[in-house]
């Protein structure tokens, strides 16, 4: 297994390389001048000509692009025009707040969407499987963005009970750790007061980007448990004494969590690259607001760097997941 | 006090075609010592009969409409759901049709003995030979240990180091060791061993069936066996009950019915065994038998 491990993580580095080449070449190949953009509508041609030589745009596609990937190696992953600082510390800056962003969604889906599943297969055509099943059409049907809207309609506008949008007060100094994670470097300092603060701004956006991965999870989890009690071992487990909570919470969820688990791991990367709209609804100063600055002003050194970190984050995903597959269910072979 | 004894049980089933009566007055005694074959064809009854006396019927679809099941003296139709469970895999075991789908593939076999274990040791600590007031950490230990010679008494070769193999490392016939090893570490009064041996091939189905014949003899407790199989009956029943549409047409010693067949229909199904005799292509089945009584 470690040696599977190891195999697929050797694996990353060509896939990458011919990921940045893939995006390298279709951001040049875009329509429209950003060095022109950049430089402001009121830029003569030399100064349009002398930027563009100080980011190396004059140069040919190829020679920019081994520039680029050498740079790579050395944490050099471009300057961005726009923000004028380097890239890697741009994404540095924004990829914490992202990620926990996803990773509370995540847990909300998580959390929720199993135990409701399992209970809406038990009760099945309950009143609790119709209220999920309800949930579950909601939460896949609405935008994300607009369930936004709609939270802060009711929690801010109307119960004013939470803030409307950031992810901190501006005028409080933001919990400082190694995660970068607010909610996680509270409460390593030990700072309660930061904790609430961080956890008041997180809980909208979290909620609105956990609907439509809960539902998923919940619906998914429901039919491989109905699937898993018709099994024949089932009836054994019941015919020699064993109590329905243990065949459900032990023999039966360890064998409906496999199909899940490819769920958990297709949104968690699907979150990511889609975090876009619920951030620019709440304000939320995270990768998905910096990529869609950088697009707009033809940015492509942020707009590869992006690509690249959320390849790099959906394909270890993938590999957590293949390998939990071999803790879910034990016929799983590495090879 | 008799072990086992089956009044009159009449089971109706629900589905969305409506209600159909499955069982149709079962009388049954079954006494230590004793293992009935319950012999018939596929439909007859025979599973429902023998998933009623573990109640294992769900309630929302299985209704008794006459009846009673005495478990020495005990009506099993009138136990709630609670003192049920704890007869089950204590009191009464069961064994299934198909080792390779009976256990759960996800978990060692150890971790699904040992449950059974517990939970059997719960309602009698001497199984685990603990005192009742022992720590749950000795008490998982002591079930354990009790698995590994259940497993050693099935025959599973290197019991102790095999405990924690998951159930695709065993084959079909170890894994019905397994299957029995669960249902009576238990130490079960009366056994339910609803076609055990079907799903194996001949030679494992008699190692099997000895298996299960020894460990009857050596604890004296009453089987059931479901089977339709009159060769199994033949080679280890002491009775044998013969079913046909929710009815036990006929009943005794195995001896004599085998022998000197009463009813129509169980003569029919003696002659459809075929023998040395029989021509190619001359199956015999039971035909329409049954259409020629009732007329």
């Amino acid at each position: 297994m470690l040696f599977y491990a190891v195999r697929r993580l050797v694996l990353l580095v060509p896939m990458l390389i011919g990921l940045t080449m893939l995006v390298f070449v279709i951001a040049r190949l875009l329509p429209g001048d950003p060095v022109a953009l950049a430089a402001g509508p009121n830029a003569t041609p030399d100064v349009i000509e002398s930027v563009r030589h100080e980011f190396g745009l004059d140069r040919s596609l190829p020679m920019q692009y081994w520039t680029y990937l050498t740079g790579l190696l050395h944490g050099d992953w471009g300057v961005s025009i726009f923000t004028r600082r380097p890239v890697f510390e741009d994404i540095m800056t924004f990829l914490p707040a992202t990620l926990e962003l996803v990773a509370a969604a995540m847990l909300i889906a998580i959390v929720v969407g199993i135990p409701l599943g399992l209970a809406a297969a038990v009760y099945r055509n309950g009143f609790i499987d119709y209220l999920t099943r309800t949930v579950a059409l909601g939460g896949i049907a609405m935008p994300r963005f607009f369930l936004g809207l709609i939270l802060q309609l009711l929690f801010v506008s109307w119960l004013d009970i939470l803030p409307l949008s950031g992810r901190f007060p501006l005028i409080e100094i933001p919990p400082e750790g190694p995660t970068g994670f607010y909610t996680i470097d509270s409460i390593l300092a030990g700072d309660w007061y930061s904790l609430s603060l961080a956890l008041q701004h997180l809980a909208l956006p979290a909620f609105a980007m956990s609907l439509s991965p809960l539902a998923t999870i919940m619906r998914m989890m429901r039919a491989s448990t109905i699937e898993v009690l018709q099994q024949d071992f089932v009836m054994t487990e019941r015919a020699l004494g064993i109590s329905n909570g243990k065949i459900l919470f032990k023999y039966v969820l360890k064998n409906a969590m496999t199909s899940t688990l490819t769920v958990i791991g297709l949104y968690v990367s699907w979150l990511l690259g889609g975090t876009v709209l619920v951030e620019t609804v709440f304000d939320w100063p995270g990768l998905g607001l910096y990529a869609t600055q950088a697009i707009l002003s033809q940015d492509f050194m942020p707009v590869i760097g992006v690509t690249l970190v959320i390849a790099v984050i959906y394909l270890l995903s993938m590999l957590v997941v293949d390998l939990l597959y071999g803790v879910f269910n034990p016929r799983v072979r590495y090879a | 006090m008799t072990l086992l004894d089956i009044k009159n049980l009449n089971l109706a089933m629900r589905s969305f075609e409506g209600e159909t009566q499955i069982l149709h007055g079962i009388d049954l005694v079954i006494e230590r010592g004793e293992i009935w074959g319950m012999v018939g064809e596929t439909g007859s009854g025979k599973s429902l009969t023998g998933l009623s006396v573990s109640r294992l019927i769900p309630a929302a679809t299985g209704r008794y409409l006459a009846g009673s099941i005495h478990f020495e003296g005990r009506d099993l139709l009138t136990t709630d759901e609670r003192a049920m469970r704890s007869l089950r895999g204590r009191r009464i075991g069961m064994i299934f049709q198909d080792p390779t789908t009976n256990l759960n593939p996800v978990f060692t076999i150890g971790t699904q003995l040992v449950d059974v274990a517990l939970h059997a040791g719960h309602a009698d600590p001497s199984i685990l030979r603990l005192s009742s007031n022992a720590s749950g950490r000795e008490r998982k230990k002591a079930a354990r240990r009790v698995a590994i010679e259940m497993l050693d008494k099935v025959g599973i070769p290197n019991a102790a180091a095999r405990i924690d193999d998951y159930p695709h490392q065993f084959s079909g016939g170890m894994r019905q060791r397994v299957l029995i090893a669960m249902a009576m570490i238990g130490k079960p009064d009366l056994l339910i061993a609803d076609e055990p041996t079907t799903a194996l091939d001949v030679s494992v189905q008699a190692q099997i069936l000895k298996l299960i014949h020894d460990l009857v003899a050596e604890r004296n407790i009453g089987v059931l066996m479901i089977t339709h199989n009159l060769g199994v009956v033949a080679q280890i029943c002491s009775h044998v009950a013969v079913m046909y549409r929710g009815r036990i047409l006929e009943r005794g010693p195995v001896g004599d019915v085998l022998k000197r067949p009463a009813h129509a229909y169980t003569q029919a199904l003696l002659n459809a065994i075929p023998t040395v005799h029989t021509k190619r292509g001359e199956l015999r089945g039971i035909g329409d038998i049954m259409q020629e009584i009732s007329r």
